[in-house]
């Protein structure tokens, strides 16, 4: 086990190595000099000479390269080129509201799309399983970022119900946070929870043929006990793994509903960042992504061992 | 008694809610959030509609009808050689962390703008300066190297604020100046929140508490804030197609004014066809402005003849210079060897009123026989790369929003590729020249020989369109510089 553990850290922190020198060398080739943004149409080419040399710009790649991973290896992710503050401090305002709607969102979509995938698998082809159906296949279809601007103008601007758009703070107290949070959580779930859904009634329809299922059915235990004894939790194991997968969905798709909801969270600073070329900000945000989506991945995999009976004995 | 006690606190309480005095807190909507809070440091027009007027002060204010206005200087003389102004200083006056404003500051202010390490986005409006004397600390003298006409009105500028020593490094994110408010907090992406500033220099012209500028950046969530009262004021609206309903609603005051952004379709003079006059004022009479400000931004925006904002003084309608006439541009075409066709290309940025108009621009060309072909770029990155740097198109399109910024058509080397020695003289010469009159004069001069020569399409200038809660008194029309000056602002009720 622990073997395992230590040789999935080393080949992690290559894979980080390996994605931040990409994100370098494609933020070298795209076009936009952040001095010209910055300064706009009517500096002056010594006053873009003066500010390239204030941010750095003026050095050799390699020696911005090492600058950048140097200072991420003593905690220091650097200045952001236009606001002008520790991207680290950025980054943690905006944590503060990506992940809480990451979260919202996979435990709204988990608890919606475990029972529903279970009770469609349960009685094959039977009314609830074609209800199941057609609510995923609408769910896959539609993409968030359009479910989330129906869900503005049906409850915010017509009902009145939530704020159409923007984030209150934690500081204005839990109520409005989640407030403000709850529609973009829901359409950052939907879609996510109606493939789940379909992930979950095929794998747990596989193992329902399964000969250990007809074998405890045999030996006389009922059909609840037997799927929730021997059927989900096999079942879990396909599931987990596009979970895992959907956890980064989740932060990724969050740029995308961050910006129709106008929340302040680490999507919406992607974009803006990416659009002023705060060439800082980019990488380093990028890096978080790629650095979450790696870990979950790790993650994933270590929960296999403990999920699988048969690999769990195994170690 | 406890009970009673309570019903009776209640109806106090209740009876004394309409006595309360009006409203003192005010949201103002903005469609871009600001890179930074220091304009002396970069160039978004979004930094200066935060921060000022309202956090920063520089010697003179522009006036919300372009005019020049003491403020922390309350009076000035010039030379008669125009070389030299004296400012005598406002006293009393003190930074928001409790610092005495006084000449000192001004020194380091223009200073720190003007050394070759600064990063001032207008650092030419402080090229004329040869030195700056404080001879005591309520006077602030200004030697210049030549005259500089406009030098008055830059002062008046975001570039030109008075920064204090002790904390102009800072700025960008925590912003002190001797405004009418202070900085209270930033929530990066949704909101920049200010308080009145209890000891502002002119206390009593101060009305409200508390001021939050809000971001939000798509049309529709702007225009449902509006309507949901979650923002009280949104000065310039990125909804032209649902303006008008505003305008009709009784709730809210909606005016359409102007910016200085000039809209213009540049026209790369260096490369073929466009190296020819003759093409370009053939172009410039295929294009139906009213038409296109229609189609464009819902009917709102004047047309423009040439590059002045018809907001300052000196402007002048040069529109029939080169009036829409599909059979001349056709005629002028022939004569300049094209009248079987041309096929060029327009290089759009994707602001909706960019590519609106690009296709607008196209449709209008293809009548004469013009083939445009749309060609997407991404502004400002991609465009300032492409068409800026290295004036790779035939035709672009953009909004220069600069105030007074008609001096890029003189410049070597700028984009347009536009070269007129009679031109550069004459703006050179504009700017050199303190008598407002025939200063005005070689401007309108300056405008005509644009609109002549056509080294853009000169299209319309963008509107402002400003709507607030109807109670709300004081808020601009017309924007003569980017701001969203509050100082004046208050509640009817």
């Amino acid at each position: 086990m622990l073997h395992l553990v230590i040789s999935r850290l080393v080949s992690l922190s290559m894979t980080l190595l390996f994605v931040s020198l990409a994100i370098f060398l494609i933020l070298e080739v795209l076009p936009g000099d952040p001095a010209a943004i910055m300064l706009g149409t009517a500096a002056r080419e010594d006053t873009l000479a003066a500010l390239r040399q204030e941010l750095g710009l003026d050095q050799p790649a390699l020696v911005r390269y090492l600058d950048w991973i140097g200072g991420i290896l003593h905690g220091d992710l650097g200045t952001s080129i236009t606001y002008k503050m520790p991207v680290s401090t950025l980054v943690a305002e905006r944590m503060s509201v990506t992940l809480p709607l990451s979260l919202l969102a996979i435990l709204i979509s988990t608890a919606l799309a475990l029972p529903l995938g279970v009770a469609a698998a349960a009685r094959r082809d039977g009314p609830v399983d074609r209800a199941v159906l057609v609510f995923s296949q609408m769910g896959v279809a539609v993409p968030n970022f359009w479910i989330g601007l129906l869900f503005i103008l049906f409850f915010s601007t017509h009902l009145g119900w939530f704020p159409a758009g923007g984030f209150p703070g934690w500081g204005a107290g839990i109520g409005p946070a989640l407030q403000a949070l709850l529609l973009p959580a829901l359409a950052l779930a939907l879609p996510q929870a109606a493939v789940l859904t379909r992930v979950t009634r095929s794998a747990t329809l596989e193992v329902v043929g399964a000969d250990f299922v007809r074998t405890a059915r045999a030996k006389g235990l009922d059909r609840g006990a037997t799927l929730r004894r021997h059927v989900v939790p096999n079942a879990l194991i396909p599931v987990t793994t596009i979970l895992g997968l959907q956890l980064s969905f989740f932060f990724g798709g969050a740029i995308l509903v961050e910006n129709v909801f106008n929340l302040p969270g680490l999507g919406r600073l992607a974009y803006q960042a990416l659009n002023q070329r705060d060439l800082v900000v980019i990488k380093d945000i990028v890096l978080i992504f790629s650095g979450f989506v790696i870990v979950v991945n790790f993650l994933v995999d270590l929960g296999y061992t403990i999920l699988d009976p048969r690999l769990r004995n195994r170690a | 008694m406890s009970k009673r006690f309570l019903a009776a606190c209640l109806l106090l309480s209740v009876s004394a809610l309409p006595a309360l005095a009006a409203k003192t807190s005010l949201v103002v909507g903005m469609p871009i959030e600001p890179p930074g809070l220091d304009p002396t440091i970069a160039a978004p027009v979004a930094i200066r509609e935060v921060t000022l007027a309202n956090l920063y002060e520089g010697l003179v204010r522009i006036d919300r009808n372009g005019k020049v206005q003491p403020l922390l200087a309350k009076s000035w003389e010039i030379s008669p050689d125009g070389l030299t102004y004296t400012f005598r200083l406002q006293e009393g006056v003190k930074f928001h962390d409790g610092t005495t404003f006084d000449a000192a500051d001004v020194k380091f202010a223009f200073d720190r703008a003007r050394d070759p390490k600064s990063t001032n986005a207008q650092k030419q409006i402080f090229a004329p300066i040869e030195g700056i004397e404080t001879p005591d600390p309520s006077t602030v003298v200004i030697k210049l190297k030549e005259t500089s006409g406009n030098f008055l009105t830059y002062l008046g500028w975001g570039d030109a604020v008075i920064v204090a020593p002790e904390t102009a490094a800072n700025n960008a994110a925590n912003p002190v100046g001797t405004g009418p408010f202070k900085f209270k907090s930033w929530t990066r992406g949704d909101r920049v929140e200010l308080v009145r500033n209890p000891d502002y220099w002119q206390k009593d012209k101060v009305k409200l508490e508390n001021v939050t500028f809000r971001f939000i950046s798509d049309s529709q969530a702007q225009v449902a804030a509006v309507r949901a009262g979650d923002v009280d004021a949104f000065p310039n609206l990125a909804a032209p197609e649902l303006f008008a309903e505003f305008q009709k609603d009784p709730r809210f005051k909606a005016v359409a004014g102007n910016t200085e952004g000039e809209t213009v379709a540049g026209l790369n003079s260096a490369k073929k066809p466009f190296d020819d006059v003759r093409v370009r004022r053939a172009i410039m009479h295929a294009i139906d402005r009213k038409m296109l400000i229609e189609g464009a931004y819902s009917g709102f925006g004047t047309p423009i003849g040439s590059f002045f904002s018809p907001n300052h003084p000196a402007y002048v309608d040069t529109t029939g210079v080169v009036p829409y006439d599909p059979a001349k541009a056709k005629a002028l075409l022939a004569e300049a060897g094209y009248g079987n066709g041309l096929s060029i290309t327009i290089k759009t940025p994707q602001m909706a009123y960019a590519s609106r108009s690009a296709e607008l621009i196209s449709a209008m060309l293809a009548e004469v026989g013009v083939d445009l072909k749309i060609i997407p770029t991404e502004f400002p990155a991609k465009w300032i790369e492409e068409v800026f740097k290295n004036k790779d198109y035939d035709i672009t399109i953009v909004s220069h929003t600069e105030p007074l910024d008609i001096e890029i058509f003189a410049r070597d080397n700028y984009y347009f590729n536009y070269k007129n020695e009679k031109f550069k003289a004459l703006i050179a010469d504009a700017a050199k020249t303190t008598d407002e009159k025939a200063r005005f004069a070689k401007y309108a001069e300056a405008q005509k020989i644009l609109a002549e020569d056509v080294p853009a399409l000169f299209l319309f200038q963008l509107p402002k369109l400003g709507v607030w809660n109807a109670k709300l008194q004081g808020m601009w029309e017309n924007s003569p510089i980017p701001i969203n000056d509050v100082t004046d602002v208050s509640w009817t009720e």
